[in-house]
């Protein structure tokens, strides 16, 4: 298509592979921490980049980051030096409108040079507001208009398994996205197929962009229907790294996983959390400040 | 006796044919199904490769997104469904996972036109090629007979991109011979002549090539272009038509509505050459009748062709 692809920031893969090797060699606590941290980064990230474009969606963007965080650096098998190469596990963002934090992420792993995510949304930038893979190393498929991530995660998880391959296919949705009926049929094949490899994690903030889930079309009781679709489901707190990693494990049933990962929209800033408003709100100057202030700036 | 009235080949069988040849040489290729097993005639397919068919049932948005996955690790997905459900129900999935993700999948969209005649409307795929040519980065082919369709295939999987290829059910007769090569992008000229052009896709060539023959009867001499490659749109013949003839007439099983017809006036128009061009399609939902009965009935025959193409030159 003739886009001009970002390229690897190698110094920043090999500071990302330190931090990786140094949580997957200490203890419990340590990788804990660590990976918290991270996601605190991811945050301060989505801030910095929202307040220079003016523009994105920072509650989904807080609610997913320790999502982000705990498979970037604590699971998935990838090597961003090389980020097409066939052997890898794949990681799809189906709420492609979080991409600030996606990016940030990426960012973090050394697929591309921290330095972009200032082009955040600007004019010709890579880095547009819903993730393009034909611009973005790392990013998987094109994600944007909801209920895409995960039946491309299905026909992701069904190839390497054709192909004998171990690795294994992560696909994260938002919970009002599982009103898509794309999702549901993908749900049903992943269990038909008995796609162990796959795991999907719910980013369970109970907001969508209008008002609470509940009052719009309701999922509850989430975690039991993706259960009857023949999912073994986990639910957690989806801010709990601890728990994060444990629910990201492999299927202990042959079935495909699901996690529930309750969460609080806007997670981190006390005047975003849990508010409907702060979907796609853009901080002021003012606001900034004290969002990057209660994310540990400068701590 | 006419073309029209000939014996055919439904390219389905060679669709089938030829993709179980490709699967034995190419551990990559596998198809994906939505139920359609019989309809898109893998039946054999099943039989010998097992897993490397993947139905997921009544579910054209997973079915198309599944097939970007695959073609994601590296797979050559052939993801076959009635042409309507495919391209109508699945459209976002055809945009956002395929051609703007620049997924190489190879969406086939089977029994299209107005193949299930009597099935009506909701079963005819008439506005494929309209809702296809909108997206970039997907190319879009119509083999006009079972060699084409071989040829495609095989190029394909030479050189997997995104694209969606009508494979037909309506049996229609070769126009292409042995040494004829399905090149990427090209338009064929099946027929040279300097009074009139027809563009062609599909069932509708041979019965070009009837028309073409009728027309030399009356002195008149016809140009017969097989636009098999409906997308990308080879421009420079079609540009050399419009100035080397004095009307085009593009006859497709589709609607006139953002179809190939359009594609041409659009490239003759923006050049200013002042020919007509007459889009011979689709303008209403069909009635009931069968495929025969309604191509007729919407004057998509030889004869139709023959009668449009003299009256554009005043005859």
């Amino acid at each position: 298509m003739g886009f001009s692809m970002l390229t690897a920031d190698i110094a920043q893969v090999d500071r990302w592979r330190a931090l990786r090797d140094q949580g997957a060699a200490g203890d419990e606590a340590d990788r804990v921490a660590l990976i918290h941290a991270g996601a605190q980064r991811i945050r301060r990230s989505v801030v910095r980049m929202i307040d220079s474009a003016r523009a994105g969606h920072i509650g989904g963007d807080l609610s997913v980051s320790d999502i982000l965080a705990t498979l970037y650096l604590g699971v998935l098998e990838i090597d961003p030096a090389e980020p097409t190469q066939l052997d890898r596990d794949r990681f799809i963002l189906s709420k492609g409108h979080c991409a600030a934090a996606l990016y940030s992420t990426l960012a973090e792993c050394g697929y591309f040079s921290r330095d972009e995510l200032g082009t955040f949304m600007a004019p010709f930038s890579a880095l547009n507001g819903h993730p393009n893979r034909t611009k973005v190393p790392g990013v998987e498929t094109n994600t944007g208009p909801l209920g895409h991530g995960l039946p491309v995660g299905v026909g992701e998880a069904l190839g390497l398994r054709l192909q004998g391959s171990s690795r294994r296919v992560f696909v994260t949705t938002g919970d009002g996205e599982m009103q898509e009926g794309s999702n549901w049929e993908a749900i049903m094949a992943a269990a038909h197929y008995g796609l162990s490899n796959l795991t999907l994690i719910v980013d369970r903030n109970r907001l969508q962009q209008g008002a609470r889930t509940e009052d719009t079309n309701g999922l509850d009781p989430l975690g039991e229907r993706l259960a009857a679709f023949g999912c073994e489901v986990r639910e957690i707190d989806g801010h709990d790294v601890a728990a994060l990693l444990a629910a990201v494990a492999p299927s202990s049933t042959g079935k495909p996983v699901a996690v529930v990962a309750h969460t609080i929209k806007g997670k981190g800033v006390s005047f975003i959390e849990d508010r409907v408003e702060w979907h796609h709100k853009v901080p002021t100057a003012e606001q900034v400040v004290l969002a990057l202030a209660e994310l540990g700036e400068g701590a | 006796m006419r073309v029209d009235e000939q014996i055919g080949y439904d390219n389905r069988v060679a669709f089938a044919e030829e993709l179980a040849e490709l699967a034995r040489a190419d551990e990559r290729v596998v198809a994906v199904c939505n139920d359609s097993v019989g309809s898109s005639n893998l039946g054999a397919f099943r039989e010998e490769f097992g897993d490397r068919l993947i139905n997921v049932g009544i579910a054209e948005q997973n079915m198309v997104g599944v097939g970007a996955g695959l073609a994601a690790t590296g797979l050559i997905p052939f993801v076959c469904a009635a042409g309507p459900f495919l391209t109508g129900r699945a459209t976002e999935q055809v945009k956002a996972d395929v051609a703007y993700s620049q997924h190489p999948v190879i969406l086939c969209g089977m029994s299209p036109g107005m193949a299930y005649g009597e099935l009506g409307p909701t079963h005819h795929s008439v506005e494929d090629l309209s809702w296809m040519r909108a997206l970039p980065g997907l190319d879009i082919l119509v083999p006009a007979d079972r060699r084409q369709t071989r040829q495609a295939m095989r190029m394909l999987v030479a050189h997997p991109r995104p694209t969606y290829m009508r494979v037909g059910r309506h049996k229609v007769p070769d126009v292409t011979t042995d040494g004829d090569m399905l090149v990427h992008g090209r338009i064929d000229v099946v027929r040279d002549g300097d009074d009139v052009t027809v563009i062609a896709i599909g069932t509708l060539v041979s019965r070009a090539l009837s028309a073409a023959r009728a027309l030399a009867d009356d002195g008149v001499s016809t140009r017969v272009l097989n636009a098999a490659w409906v997308a990308p749109l080879d421009r420079a013949t079609i540009l050399e038509a419009a100035r080397g003839t004095r009307a085009i007439v593009v006859a497709e099983e589709a609607n006139i509505a953002g179809g190939l017809g359009a594609a041409v006036a659009q490239v003759v128009a923006r050049e200013g050459i002042g020919v007509p061009v007459i889009p011979l399609g689709l303008t209403q939902f069909a009635p009931t009748g069968s495929n025969d009965a309604l191509l007729e009935h919407v004057g998509l025959t030889s004869g139709s062709i023959a009668r449009v193409a003299a009256q554009a030159l005043g005859r």
